[in-house]
């Protein structure tokens, strides 16, 4: 049986779907458009039920593009996700506008349960519910109370769902749907009006006492959590102590990822029998999916997170204090989720920036999400910091290398917010930007469900990300094995010959083949080919293969500097590859790396959109080229101009 | 007659009405129907945006969104209560 579950935002939607399904939860895309489909399955007495959770929406008259697919489904009874019982989740302590949406999807004549949950924060609010009366007033719907938080009335849920499929619908609440109503405000209007007016009426029979504004205080805790000055040093301190997780802790699990991964890659090359084939697996596909595995561990920790401050509603009143920051910007309160996300990894900043209704703010917020600093370029600003910027004190207590970190972090944001401020002017929207957010009471979060969306978020990240990251490392990977014509074998040839007369050991032999072959593959040929275009960066065609690589994901650099420069690297450890780097010289005899070259290099790194993931979720979210063409192109542009500024200056 | 935007936290009113614009379906929608009271909770640190107790929940808009609610004090209408 399908069955969809539709309900306001902060209704306890996501608690009932979880409670039904637990574990047994997709998420996919409906076909055809970007929204996410989130589906889950349970049985009970031998019968299946397919369940789809819907976005909240109050109202099924949509504000954004993701609340459209609740007027869609339900609207057609063709649409292969039409359900054969609708639920509505409401919560019991505010009837009065849960009941707009359940009024409506009411009379749409769909089979039809009514959950009244939260029954226990009704209870605190001394709210009661005459359910008789309710069920008179909605002859055909089925109606029961849970308490989702708790897994409270599951089999009631169940069995109301099996007996709203055999009512019969031929009544109405208010009367059919206008179908015009859809693309007309104004109809929208007057049916909103009549609903309520309608509801209030009904209400005062079926609701024995209702929480009335002027009764309404404001809450300890808020008055704390939005204060003027407090409020903002609380919400620093939250930020601080969430990155102080993803960077510190996550720093162990990624760190025994990595050495698993590349032990296990030396483990194939080595019982593999020698060839391309063991090559493919051992050098391309195994390293691609190491480059995704590797970031799960600060995507749970950001994302866990999230999922409590999201929970205990908190994260609305955040988006409350920044929105009037974010505006001037461009952006919107609700930026501030998708921005910090970024940090950790932009795909899935780009994806939280669906709750944003209005077309250009949410806009703005995709185009600069990358150029918050994310956790691959760390690797890379660290090789290059430890090999260009001396480790020293600065004003007797602060580290040099440190301080420089945080420049490159905090250069990452400013330019971030000046874009957006930029883009403001550019972008043309007829709408204006808007704001009509709900602030939930406080609650304490509930484990379940801030371990099933930490669950979620890391599965969406591996499949959107992993399959273009792995796609992407196989070809690079066939473009550094395999050069023009006979130029490889020849030089391998060479490179052997010399090993025999100047009895070079057999490990450090393999590490100048290795570094051979990749200097005459088509990926040493495309280095050298960009080299007239990079040189005034201060770049030679080493760094040409290493920024092409890194188009995978940007860690890919180091990786790709120690094959070109025959070093090998131990773990984390990439003191050897600092060493040989220093001693890298032109051919006129001064360094490659310098402050100079170093310094560009970091700034390329903070502005160009390194990541063809990103560009694929990009694509995705705004469903055309346009947009993550224009991003890519800025980016690019606005990285290749600051790094030749910098080393221009520099030199 | 006022616009919400004018209102003081701690003060109750009542919804006259709300202007024509394009945002004035989800502005209903979200339950700021005339003749309903809400009561002014708080602002943002910035002063807006603010948040509005309305139907025994909380709402937080923009001012932008704000002034485009007509309401009037409760004293004054309280006879037709």
């Amino acid at each position: 049986m399908k069955v969809a579950l539709v309900g306001n935002p902060n209704t306890g939607k996501s608690s009932v779907f979880n409670m039904l399904t637990g574990l047994r939860q997709q998420v996919g895309n409906f076909p055809g458009i970007t929204v996410e489909k989130k589906t889950g399955s349970f049985s009970y007495q031998n019968n299946n039920y397919q369940i789809i959770d819907f976005p909240g929406t109050y109202s099924i008259y949509p504000r954004s593009n993701d609340e459209r697919i609740v007027y869609d489904v339900l609207s057609d009874k063709s649409h292969p996700d039409f359900p054969d019982v609708c639920i509505v989740v409401a919560d019991k302590s505010n009837l009065e506008r849960n009941l707009l949406l359940f009024s409506q999807v009411y009379d749409m004549q769909i089979p039809i349960v009514l959950v009244l949950n939260m029954s226990d924060l009704a209870r605190k609010k001394n709210i009661e519910v005459d359910l008789n009366q309710l069920s008179v007033l909605f002859p055909h719907a089925a109606i029961v109370e849970t308490n989702a938080r708790v897994a409270l009335g599951k089999n009631r849920l169940i069995e109301a769902i099996n007996m709203a499929k055999v009512t019969s619908q031929d009544d109405y609440f208010l009367g059919p749907l206008d179908t015009e109503a859809i693309r007309n405000p104004s109809i929208q209007e007057t049916e909103t009006t009549k609903r309520y007016e309608k509801i209030q009426t009904v209400l005062k029979k079926a609701i024995t006492q209702s929480a009335h504004p002027k009764s309404y205080q404001v809450s300890k805790l808020d008055k704390w959590l939005v204060h003027p000055v407090a409020g903002y040093f609380i919400f620093a301190a939250i930020l601080l102590t969430v990155f102080q997780f993803i960077f510190s802790f996550a720093a162990i699990p990624m760190d025994w990822i990595d050495s698993q991964f590349s032990t296990f890659s030396d483990w194939l090359s080595d019982v593999l029998p020698q060839g391309v084939f063991a090559d493919l697996i051992s050098q391309g596909i195994i390293p691609g999916i190491g480059g995704v595995v590797v970031f799960i561990p600060q995507i749970a920790i950001l994302f866990f997170f999230i999922a409590i401050l999201e929970e205990s509603g908190y994260l609305a009143r955040v988006v409350f204090m920044m929105d009037r920051l974010m505006r001037p910007l461009g952006l919107n309160g609700k930026s501030v989720v998708p921005l910090l996300s970024s940090v950790a990894c932009a795909i899935p900043g780009v994806m939280a920036t669906r709750t944003i209704a209005d077309w250009k703010e949410r806009m703005i917020t995709i185009l600069v999400a990358p150029l918050m600093s994310c956790s691959a370029r760390i690797p890379v600003y660290t090789v290059l910091i430890s090999l260009v910027i001396p480790s020293e004190k600065v004003f007797g207590f602060l580290n040099l290398q440190g301080l420089v970190l945080f420049g490159l972090y905090a250069l990452g944001l400013i330019s971030a917010l000046l874009i957006a401020a930029l883009l403001k002017w550019i972008i043309h929207s007829k709408d204006k930007g808007f704001l009509l957010l709900e602030l939930p009471d406080y609650k304490y979060p509930k484990w379940k469900n801030v371990g099933l969306m930490v669950v979620e978020k890391v599965r969406v990240f591996i499949w959107d990300a992993g399959k273009i990251i792995l796609a992407l490392s196989v070809i690079l990977w066939a473009l550094a094995s395999f050069g023009p014509g006979n130029d490889m074998e020849n030089a391998v040839q060479q490179v052997n010959e010399k090993i025999k007369t100047q009895q070079i050991d057999e490990e450090e032999g393999e590490h100048l083949i290795a570094s051979v072959k990749l200097e005459n593959s088509y990926m040493g040929y495309l280095g050298k080919g960009i080299e007239p275009i990079i040189s005034p960066l201060g770049y030679d065609w080493k760094i040409g293969i290493s920024l092409i690589s890194s188009f995978a994901a940007r860690e890919v650099f180091v990786g790709s500097l120690a094959t070109i420069y025959a070093v090998h690297e131990q773990g984390d450890d990439n003191e050897r590859l600092v060493d040989r780097l220093k001693r890298e010289k032109r051919n006129d005899g001064s360094a490659v790396y310098t402050l100079a070259s170093g310094v560009s290099l970091m700034i390329f790194y903070v502005f160009a959109m390194q990541c063809i993931a990103t560009f694929a979720v990009v694509k995705r979210e705004t469903k055309s080229w346009k947009w993550p063409l224009i991003q890519m192109g800025f980016m690019g542009v606005l990285a290749y101009l600051s790094a030749l500024l910098t080393y221009q200056i520099l030199s | 007659m006022k616009k919400l935007s004018v209102i003081a936290p701690g003060t109750c009113v009542k919804i006259k009405s709300i202007h024509d614009n394009a945002l004035k379906p989800k502005l209903l929608e979200m339950g700021l129907i005339q003749g309903n009271e809400v009561k002014v909770l708080f602002k943002a640190p910035l002063g807006d945006p603010i948040a509005i107790a309305i139907q025994g929940y909380t709402l937080s808009l923009r001012m932008d969104e704000a002034s485009l609610i007509e309401v009037e004090d409760l004293t004054h209408s309280s006879t037709l209560i």
